[in-house]
Order: C-alpha cells, then structure tokens, then sequence
C-alpha cells in the first residue's frame, strides 16, 4: 500500500517533471539480448502510456564499451538517454578493458536477469554437483567445462565462482571455451566437454525435454519454472549469481530525474503488456531500484575482481 | 511429412505471405548489393517491421530477406571486387576477373543461376530429411571442423599457380596473423590491441575485405592511369550487358552445380561451419577435380571457378536453416538473430519446433521454393541494367566505389577508427600486389584463421593438449586422408611429369 502510494506519487512527478521521450542506447548490434530487452522496454512503456515516445540507438564496439563512452559524454547536456547494460560491463571495467566502469555512469536500475547453471547431458553418469566436484578432485582434468564466453568472462566466471565457494581451486578448471551460448550449446549435444556452464534460458527446452539435465543453479532459491533444479545452496555452497540486465543514465543526471527513471521502470514491470513480453523471452524480473542497483554492482564488482585476482588475471593491488 | 508439406503450401500461398516473400526477396537483393550491408543487417532491419505479424509470416519475411541479400551479395562482388559478406569472397575470385574482360553480364547470369539452381537443390534436400539431418548437424566436433578449415585452406593454391609461390603463402600467413588481433578466447587476454578498445573485438572481416579488395582494386587502377581521359574502355556496352551463357559453358556448369550444392549443403547444416567454409570448400574441390588445363583459368575468369561457391554458399544458407529449425541453435550470425526474432514471436525453438509450431517449419521451407523462383526472374531481367554499372566512366565510377566501400564500413561501426584502419590496410594491400602478392590467399587465411584458432584451442583443451584426436575421430581421420591426398597429388603429379620428361 504504501508502495502504491509512493508510485502514485511519484507518477504526479513524473507528470509535472514530464518524461516525454526516453532515447535507449544500445551498445551492441541489432537482434542481440540488449537489443531486444531495450527495445522491448521501450515499446512497453509507450504502449503502458508511461513515456510519449521512445527512441533507439546501437553503438556497437568494443564489447560495449563504445557505447559507454558515449555516454559519458552525454554528462551535463543529456538527460533523456538511457543505456541498456549487463553483467559485461563489471567484467570488462574490472579487468580494465574499459578504461570506466559503472562508477562513472548513474546506475538507474537492474530489471531482468538470468541465472547461470551447469548441465550435463541426459545420458551422462554424473548425477549433481558433488558428483562434479567428486571427479574434479580425482583429477582436475576429467572435468572439462563448456561455455559460451571467452575464458575470464560470463559462463567461465560463473562456474569458476561455483568452484571456488566449493572450496576448488579455480585456476585449475579446464574450460572449453565457444564464441556464443548457440556455439556451445551445440558443441555440447555433440557431445564435447562433460558440463556445460551457460544461462538458464538458453538451455531450459532442453532440460524439459530430458535431453540436457540442469544439475544446478546459481538462484538463491528453487525458481518457478525449473522447480525440479537445486540450487548451489541446497548443496551446502555458498554461490549466487545473477547475470543481469538494467539501465544505466549519463553521468551527473539530476537526482530526482535520476528517481523518476527508476520509479517509471518499476511501474512497467507491473503492467500486463510487460508481463507478456517477459514471460515469451523467458526472462526474470529481477527489479532493483537505483539505491539497491549500486549495492549490487559493488558487490558483484568485489566479488568479480577478487575471483579475477586468483585466477591470475589481475594482480592483487592492480584494482 | 505430406500433411506438412500441404500446411506449408496453404500457408505459403496465402496472397499477404506470397507478398511477404516477394517483398523480402526484392528488399534483400538490394540490401545485399550494397557493399557492406550483409545479410544480418538486412534481418536485422526487418525485425521491427514484423512486430505483430503471426510466427510463420515473420519468418517467411525474414527467410526472403535472407535468401535475397545472398543473392544480391554477389553482385557488389562480381562487379566492384567489393565482398560485402565473407559468403560471397569466393564469387570475386573469378567473377570479378570475368567482369574485367568484358562479361559483367555473363558472371552476374551464371551467379544467378548457380544461386538458384543451389538454392533449390538444398531446399529439396531440406525438405525430405530435416529432422533427419539433426543427427548430421551434431556429427561434427572441433577437431573436425579444425581439419575442415585446414582443407578449406587448400583453396589458397589456386592463387600460388601462378610461379607465385612464395608470395602466395606469405600473403596466407598475414592474413592467419591479422586474425589474431584481438581477445584470446581460451587465455581472455589482449592481443595486439596497443591498448586501445578499437581493437579489442578484432579487425572485422569486412573493413579488411574492403580494404584489400575494393580500395585497393580501385587505387591500383588509379596507379595504371586508367583514369586518363584517353584511355579507352575495353568492351563495348552491349557485351558487357549480355546475359548469353553458351552451351558449353552450361554443360560445364552442370555437374559443378550437383556436387557444390550438395557439399555445400552438408557444410551449411554443420552449426560450426557455414556458408564461407562452404564456398571455399567447393571452389578447392572444383579445382581439383578440374582437367589441367581448366585449372589454370581458376583466378582468371573461369565458368566453374564461378558457378562452384555461388552453388555452394547458397546451398550452406539453406542449409543452415536445418539446426536452427530442428534443434534450435543458430550456426551463423544471421540465424542468431533469426532465432532472437523467433522467440520474440513467442515460439519456442529446440527439437519441440517441428511438433509444436510446424506450420512455422513447412511454411519456410516452401517459402525458400518461391523465394528462389522469385528471385531468378527479378534478377535475370534487371542483370543488363545492373552490369552496366561497369560502363560507367573510370572517373566516376572509382570515387563511387571508394565512396560506398567506406561509408560501408562506418555505417557499421559509426567509429572513425575503422576508416582511418581501412586506409592504412588499402595502403599497405597497394605495396604487396605491387611486388605481387595475392589478396585472395590473405583474406582467405584471415577468415579461417579465427575459426581455425578457437577450433584448435578446444581441440587442445578437451584432448589434454594430445593429437590422438587425429586417428580417434574418424570424421578427422577421413578429412586429413583428403587432405594429404589433395596437397600431394600435384607434386607427385609434377615429380612424374619431370622424370618423364627428363
């Protein structure tokens, strides 16, 4: 109720403030995830009435990063434009690719999210994680991993993350590495590498059908729509991960226009056209309001870049 | 498989789908022309329009789209030596030649009709074996598709032939080095990127194909001094604009077009393949199998050094539709954003498509029928127009080729770095073909030099860093026997012609 009051509220705002066009910055190619979750919102918001008009833009380069310069950019003559971002950008500021980082943007909010998961093949003997963790000690060779980033991004860095909160060393890990989640997935059914480290919704048609097995998942608890998968919790390890999807404005926007983003983003995620689109692309909701979204990034960027740290991509101290 | 057929037919046959195909299917083709627009970005422009259009007429759209930007994809490199898309560099190995002695017209009808008997050929095999073929896509693993690239580069010696050797695996071996530039998948770390973020995604295919190939080709003209006003054209218009294949050709042609599109075809289903692979596959098999004398035409205009990729990269694309309908993985770019496209539609790909959603599944293989016998009349009459394109005055036609190859290249990436790149590549091409290094072996080991790394990167991995995977696999062990087969036969080919002469 008084969360309603607060949208209520914030909704007069945003009618007196006027949030008449949102122009979306995507920092990759037509088709892609961030292209098609920015574009979504987008239509979403107009449709819902939340926003006059919305525009888009793609900026691709450099993993992203060229979009992110754009942005900065921006800093103290625009405030209409929101960039789409996930997981990437922790990954890629940490390791210094890019020369910025979250920090230097104003986080508006996290929206959706994948978790990652592990997953064998329907006929493999290994029947969970221990089983994984079992052969890994016996030899850290046996256990190749399959994923669909290079090594020191997403499906590596996830598993690896698993791995060491299982009390493993990390560096060990003979990761498989694939240009795409499709890459590795289709690697994977002919059956190279032993467990495939990818994102639920690539694999999840493939779980259903018995096909791949999903042995864990890195929610913090059983979800929905896999509700026969454990959790690393469950097994006793001490590992969550959400790779993320939210927006992100120009530097040094005003606060309260910074709240209205955040506020209106919210609202969307109530509405049923928004609820259609989410259910199709097989996406969670995952809303963090801007407070809550810097928490977030400055947790996964510790976590990411002491991980980093041990498995020698970065010096200690070099952070 | 008849009922699916039919409910394809009915849905196909539906006025607003047929429009749909013939709509896509135009709007590709010129889409494709255009030096640097490819067929993802062609997809890619289409996904908005079909926001609410029902799955099967998206996907009908978006397969028209598809096939057209293919077929219009070789003209850029028949006519201008300009690949917009690695699928078609293979084309301008002998396309463009031909186009230089006079018979633009002739390489563009041969293209057409290699694009289309391929493309018909493949969606017949589609047709019949879809589900079927699933098994095949999943044949192949990464030593495979390793030895697979390593006989795909044996095209290269259609460009050391010549007394040129040397120079020809030089330019080879800078091509496998510019591949390396960039993020090294299984270390993650920079390589040759100085520290700049321009770099760090790699040099892309299509500023490198550009650079070497169009700017080049239209500087070096420039050097000839063809642009003085009294040098005269070399061919008369009419020729340039004939469509006439002769008899002989065309008895030529036919059994390079059953064999290119049925290898081509295979290559395409593999997800770790695709068409380029597929094409520099049949234009090396072409070659090989090709009478000595025939053989050394390869490089300068030859009707089977033409007619094999054009069969082949069409039959690959069509092909490619067979993991991305039957098991839901995309195996090139373009299927990727087909496959994002489908989800947004709200089906669900993966082996549950050709049960739950067949209406989408029958419904693009029937399209790819019409599609093809669309594409062939609405090209076959506009070639003359098109080829004449070539007839255009040296002075204009030059700037227009360096105008469009660049703002190709920046209108993908909006990103001056690129083109300040692509001059010091078109420079640097200038001095190698002035001391008479090929371009064709260099972009040819820079495109499979990356896929041949990440392949070879996993094959270390999962065999413990062993070769064993090369008498393992058969599938390996067939390839490397064709390949010892394929760069032996001509020495020992050579060493006998010498005894008996000696």
């Amino acid at each position: 109720m008084k969360k309603n009051l607060l949208i209520f509220s914030l909704c007069l705002i945003s009618q007196v403030v006027g949030a008449q066009n949102i122009h979306f910055l995507v920092p990759g190619g037509a088709g892609g995830g961030w292209d098609s979750t920015a574009r979504g919102t987008g239509l979403v918001l107009r449709e819902a009435g939340l926003i006059e008009s919305a525009s888009f833009e793609n900026i691709s380069g450099a993993g992203g990063g060229k979009a992110i310069g754009t942005l900065i950019e921006m800093a103290g003559h625009r405030t209409d434009t929101l960039m789409i971002n996930s997981t990437p950008i922790i990954v890629r500021s940490v390791t210094h690719l890019f020369p910025f980082s979250f920090h230097d943007l104003t986080p508006i909010s996290r929206i959706v999210g994948d978790f990652q998961v592990l997953l064998v093949r329907g006929d493999s003997p290994i029947r969970d994680f221990n089983d994984v963790l079992a052969l890994f000690r016996q030899n850290p060779r046996n256990v190749k991993i399959a994923g669909g980033s290079v090594r020191g991004d997403l499906d590596h860095l996830s598993a690896a993350l698993a791995f060491r909160a299982a009390g493993e060393d990390p560096r060990l890990l003979a990761y498989v590495p694939y240009d795409a989640g499709g890459k590795a997935l289709a690697g994977f059914l002919t059956g190279e590498g032993d467990v495939l480290s990818t994102g639920l919704g690539e694999v999840l048609e493939y779980h259903r059908s018995g096909r791949l097995r999903i042995i864990a998942i890195s929610s913090p608890e059983r979800i929905a729509i896999a509700p026969s998968v454990p959790t690393y919790r469950e097994l006793g390890i001490d590992f969550e991960f959400v790779n993320w999807r939210g927006f992100f404005a120009a530097p040094g926007i005003p606060d309260d226009v910074a709240e209205q983003y955040s506020a209106i983003l919210e609202q969307m995620l109530e509405t049923p056209e928004w609820e259609a689109l989410r259910s199709r692309n097989g996406w969670q909701n995952l809303f963090l309001d801007r407070h809550e979204f810097v928490l977030f990034l400055e947790q996964q960027e510790q976590e990411v870049s002491s991980l980093l740290i041990e498995l020698g991509f970065l010096r200690a101290g070099q952070e | 498989m008849w009922d699916g057929i039919a409910t394809g037919i009915s849905t196909v046959l539906i006025p607003t789908n047929l429009l749909l195909v013939a709509c896509g299917c135009i709007a590709g083709t010129f889409i494709g022309m255009l030096p640097g627009l490819g067929p993802i970005s062609a997809i890619a422009l289409m996904i908005p329009i079909t926001y609410g259009f029902d799955p099967a007429s998206g996907m009908i759209l978006m397969a028209g789209v598809y096939y057209g930007a293919i077929f219009g994809g070789s003209t850029s490199s028949i006519l201008v030596n300009a690949p917009g898309v690695a699928g078609t560099v293979a084309t301008s190995f002998d396309g463009y030649p031909m186009a230089q002695q006079g018979k633009a017209g002739k390489a563009l009808a041969i293209a057409a009709v290699a694009s289309f008997a391929g493309g018909t050929i493949a969606a017949v095999m589609l047709m019949l074996a879809a589900p079927a073929l699933a098994r095949v896509s999943l044949s192949f693993q990464s030593p495979d598709y390793l030895m697979l690239m390593i006989l795909g580069l044996t095209a290269v010696s259609a460009f050391a032939s010549r007394g040129n050797i040397v120079q020809a695996l030089i330019a080879t071996i800078i091509g496998l080095m510019l591949s390396t530039v960039g993020t090294d998948p299984s270390a993650g770390i920079q390589r040759f990127t100085f520290g700049s973020l321009d770099l760090v995604d790699g040099i892309s295919f299509l500023l490198l194909a550009m650079a070497t190939f169009a700017l080049s080709e239209a500087l070096m003209s420039v050097l000839k001094g063809e642009l003085q006003p009294g040098s005269k054209a070399r061919t008369s218009n009419d020729q340039i604009g004939s469509l006439r294949i002769e008899k002989s050709e065309a008895r030529e042609m036919v059994p390079v077009v059953a064999r290119s599109s049925v290898l081509g075809f295979f290559v395409g289903v593999l997800p770790g393949a695709g068409a380029t692979v597929a094409s520099f596959l049949a234009y090396g098999m072409e070659r090989a199998l090709a009478p000595i004398q025939e053989k050394l035409r390869f490089g300068k205009g030859s009707v089977r050094g033409l007619t094999a990729p054009e069969t082949a990269n069409n039959a690959a694309c069509t092909g490619s539709f067979v993991p991305l309908l039957t098991l839901g993985i995309p195996g090139s770019g373009t299927t990727a954003v087909m496959l994002g496209a489908l989800i947004s539609y709200g089906v669900q790909p993966g082996p549950q498509l050709y049960q739950n959603n067949p209406e989408v599944f029958w419904s693009v293989i029937i399209s790819m029928y019409i599609g093809n016998v669309i594409l062939l009349i609405l090209n076959l009459p506009l070639i003359p127009y098109i080829a004449r394109l070539l007839a255009l005055p040296r002075q204009l036609l030059i700037p227009l080729i360096l105008f469009f190859s660049l703002i190709g290249v920046y209108l993908v990436s909006f990103n001056t770095f690129d083109i300040y790149m692509m001059t010091a590549f078109a420079i640097a091409a200038i001095f190698l073909r002035l001391f008479g290094y090929p371009m064709a072996p260099l972009i040819l080991g820079f495109i499979l030099g990356g896929m041949m790394e990440d392949n070879l990167q996993r094959t270390m991995t999962l065999y413990d860093g062993s070769l064993s995977f090369l008498w393992e696999r058969p599938v390996s062990l067939g390839i490397t026997v064709l390949l010892v087969l394929v760069v032996l036969t001509p020495v020992v080919r050579t060493i006998r012609d010498s005894r008996r002469q000696g």
